[in-house]
């Protein structure tokens, strides 16, 4: 008989007042018994919903009966069978627009908390029975792969598993892309993403660094000096927008990126680093995506009193997660909805003393089908603050389509692909993830990553 | 890991260091930069390229101990090892066109300037150097200067060694004296190159400067190395680091590398005051 309670079961959590000034995880995860629990909720229906909303169509209802029976290792195995990342994808993916939206007990109700069994079950097996995998026996072809985020890390998965020779190539220190440098600490510890990465290396991914594909090397070289069979550009969408307002230069603007890399990558919340960060007593973060709500719960915890989400449309309009808006609330964030800046504000020595934003009002839907935000005339205003942080939207690196011959990009800068296979509009050289949609999911990516891995093992088999 | 394969000190407080880097010294050209980490506490740390050998797979950086990083990077020994070293970065020197040239440098900044004397030289270009120290004991590189460049003039603050005076006086007379440069490629402290361009602009010489802004990652991603150049947003390690001198918001640049400056040596302010003497001398 299922659970028939019509709210999940709550995830514990740390209080919003502790949390907001620790950088650990923010949702502690289920219990065993909590999982089972929930898992019971789930109606098993035949036409299983849910799995039309899952990017990588994870067998959902069968992985949640096995955490139902309380056999974890079953579920673990349902679940890896087509997601590489459940530790990752349960912690960060939105579930309530994607599985979550399409399970039937969400009609009256709360859906069956998906994302958290998910988490549950990969960080129980992470704790219980984490091996490494054995490195395959090698088919003699190479493939490189370009980044080294979420969607490289499928498509390097599941090549290495096949005997593909994979080099993966990053440009930072360090591997994991956006899950490094982007998502904070207290969303999706660093300890899970470099687990992912061990069990690359394990697979036996050659994982080098320092490496910037377009300035160090052109594709072209790493096609025909150094051998590779076929390509995948998974470089994502790094490079920040700004507003193009005056003051923008000031000392104390930060990119979201630069920002979030500054603490997460460089752990500028660590004492034993060295890495340099702004000591903000009120930061105004402009965004309302995720990313805006990472800036500002990260800027909490690095000590400012005062945190301000300045965005322009309403609430609703809002792109970031529920939950995120949620915790970020709880955590003390202060919310300017409606509000444009259209100043940064000078204190006379060159550094940021505050924000001038412009009222706004809903008018008609844009392109988005979102309300789009009309300014009320001269209702300016200030908000005090000494940083101002720039979360507005990222766009393709043009560092590989500038140097690399026959690669299509839309007016975007995204690169063109054939959508079945992932492959560009050069042959052999696949891509997937932000570079090809512009910024999205890490599910998506992932998704594009797994697609493309399946390309390219048809293309060389046949070549 | 980057190993130190040769170690050189040029003076109290600069330091060069030749680093095992193949690929990177594959792809070198005159006018780009590496990013250095010395371990994994470390910031990342731009620096130009000062030299190259394709062949040994090294790269050579010249750089002034000036914070925290350079520091510990100038404790490190021949046979050291540093933990990451990416390159190289931003556009190389355009030459095109270019038949005779001064190359300014100052202090450490000839450090980035002889490899572009170096280059022209080896297209055949006629190269001055102009090379500016405050005195005797900094001078680096003189001899390295003087194989590449037609004509070499040293220039001294206090006037221990060379001529004194300062580098933008040097120029303006072999301006005047007729020297017809199609460019000027200066590289140094900030306020110096400023002070360059503002000494070439009523001559309507062509005037490079190399610049050198915080930054994180030197690929477009961070967004922190943002210049203002001709009114527009420019980043150094994707744009540049080279730019037209007559168009880059200089005092903006020094305000933005101001950002950390408390974690720094005074050092860097010492220099700075001096420069704006040098400013206020050339406007009157």
């Amino acid at each position: 008989m299922a659970n028939m309670s019509l709210e999940k079961i709550k995830m514990p959590e740390q209080a919003p007042d502790v949390r907001n000034k620790n950088f650990e995880e923010v949702a502690l995860g289920y219990t065993a018994e909590m999982a089972v629990e929930e898992a019971q909720r789930c109606l098993s229906c035949k036409h299983k919903p849910c799995v039309s909303g899952c990017p990588v169509n994870v067998r959902i209802p069968e992985f949640i009966a096995e955490v139902a029976k309380g056999d974890f290792m079953a579920a673990y195995k349902v679940i890896t069978s087509t997601n590489a990342l459940p530790a990752v994808c349960g912690r960060v993916c939105p579930q309530e627009s994607q599985c979550e939206s399409k399970c039937v007990r969400g009609i009256k109700g709360e859906a069956v908390a998906i994302g958290r069994l998910e988490r549950f079950v990969a960080d129980w097996y992470m704790k219980n029975c984490d091996e490494m995998p054995e490195k395959p026996a090698s088919n003699g072809k190479k493939v490189a792969v370009i980044g080294s985020g979420p969607s490289s890390l499928a498509c390097a998965g599941d090549l290495a598993k096949q005997g593909y020779e994979v080099t993966m190539f990053e440009a930072f220190h360090k591997a994991g892309g956006v899950l490094v440098y982007g998502i904070p600490e207290f969303r999706l510890p660093k300890g899970i993403v470099q687990k992912e990465i061990d069990k690359l290396s394990a697979l036996g991914v050659n994982i080098m660094t320092n490496m910037v594909i377009g300035k160090v090397l052109s594709i072209d070289e790493i096609i025909e000096d150094m051998g590779f069979d076929a390509v995948f550009v998974g470089t994502g969408a790094g490079l920040p927008s700004f507003m193009g307002i005056p003051g923008e230069a000031l000392v104390g603007v930060y990119s979201a990126n630069e920002y979030l890399t500054r603490i997460n990558l460089m752990k500028a919340y660590l004492s034993e680093y060295d890495t340099p960060i702004r000591n903000s007593k009120a930061v105004a973060v402009v965004g309302g995506g995720n990313v805006a709500m990472d800036a500002a719960r990260c800027a909490k915890r690095m000590g400012a009193e005062h945190v301000y989400i300045v965005y322009r449309r309403s609430e609703k309009e809002m792109p970031a997660r529920l939950e995120e808006i949620h915790h970020a609330k709880e955590e003390g964030i202060e919310f300017h909805l409606l509000r444009n800046p259209v100043k940064i504000l000078d204190n006379g020595n060159g550094q940021v003393c505050g924000i001038e934003c412009l009222k706004m009002e809903l008018g008609e839907p844009d392109a988005s089908g979102r309300r789009s935000p009309v300014p009320v005339e001269g209702s300016n205003y200030v908000i005090d603050v000494d940083t101002v942080v720039m979360s507005i939207g990222t766009s393709p690196n043009p560092l590989i389509r500038s140097t690399t011959k026959g690669l299509e990009t839309n007016r975007k800068g995204c690169l063109v692909v054939n959508e079945e296979t992932n492959q560009t509009t050069r042959e052999g050289v696949y891509a997937g993830g932000d570079a090809v949609t512009g910024a999205a999911t890490v599910i998506l990516a992932m998704g594009a990553g797994k697609k493309a891995a399946t390309a390219i093992d048809e293309y060389l088999k046949q070549k | 890991m980057f190993r130190i394969v040769n170690k050189r000190e040029l003076n109290s407080m600069v330091t060069l260091l030749e680093i095992e880097a193949p690929f990177v010294a594959k792809k070198a050209q005159a006018g780009q930069f590496i990013i250095f980490r010395v371990d994994e506490f470390s910031e990342r740390v731009p620096l130009t390229i000062a030299d190259y050998d394709r062949e040994k797979g090294t790269v050579t950086i010249i750089f002034q101990k000036v914070g925290l990083s350079t520091k510990l990077l100038a404790a490190k020994e021949i046979g050291d090892s540093i933990q990451d070293f990416v390159g190289p970065l931003g556009v190389a020197t355009e030459y095109d066109g270019m038949k005779k040239v001064a190359v300014v440098g100052g202090g450490v900044g000839c450090a980035i300037a002889y490899p572009q004397a170096k280059a022209l030289h080896e297209l055949g270009v006629e190269v001055d150097v102009i090379a500016g120290f405050r005195n005797k004991d900094i001078v680096i590189l003189e001899d390295e200067m003087r194989a590449v460049a037609t004509n070499y003039y040293l220039m001294t603050d206090d006037g221990t060694q060379g001529e004194k005076g300062f580098v933008t006086d040097k120029l303006k007379s072999l301006i005047e004296a007729g020297n017809n440069y199609d460019a000027v490629i200066a590289i140094g402290p900030i306020p110096m190159m400023k002070f360059v361009s503002l000494t070439t602009k009523p001559f309507g010489i062509k005037t490079i400067v190399s610049l050198n802004p915080i930054m994180i990652d030197g690929t477009g991603m961070c967004g922190g190395c943002r210049v203002t150049v001709g009114g527009k947003i420019k980043f150094a390690c994707v744009d540049g680091p080279d730019f037209d001198g007559h168009e880059v918001d200089f005092d903006e640049l020094m305000n933005r590398n101001s950002i950390y400056k408390a974690r720094e040596a005074e050092l860097t302010e010492t220099h700075i005051c001096r420069m704006d003497k040098l400013a206020n001398e050339l406007i009157k």
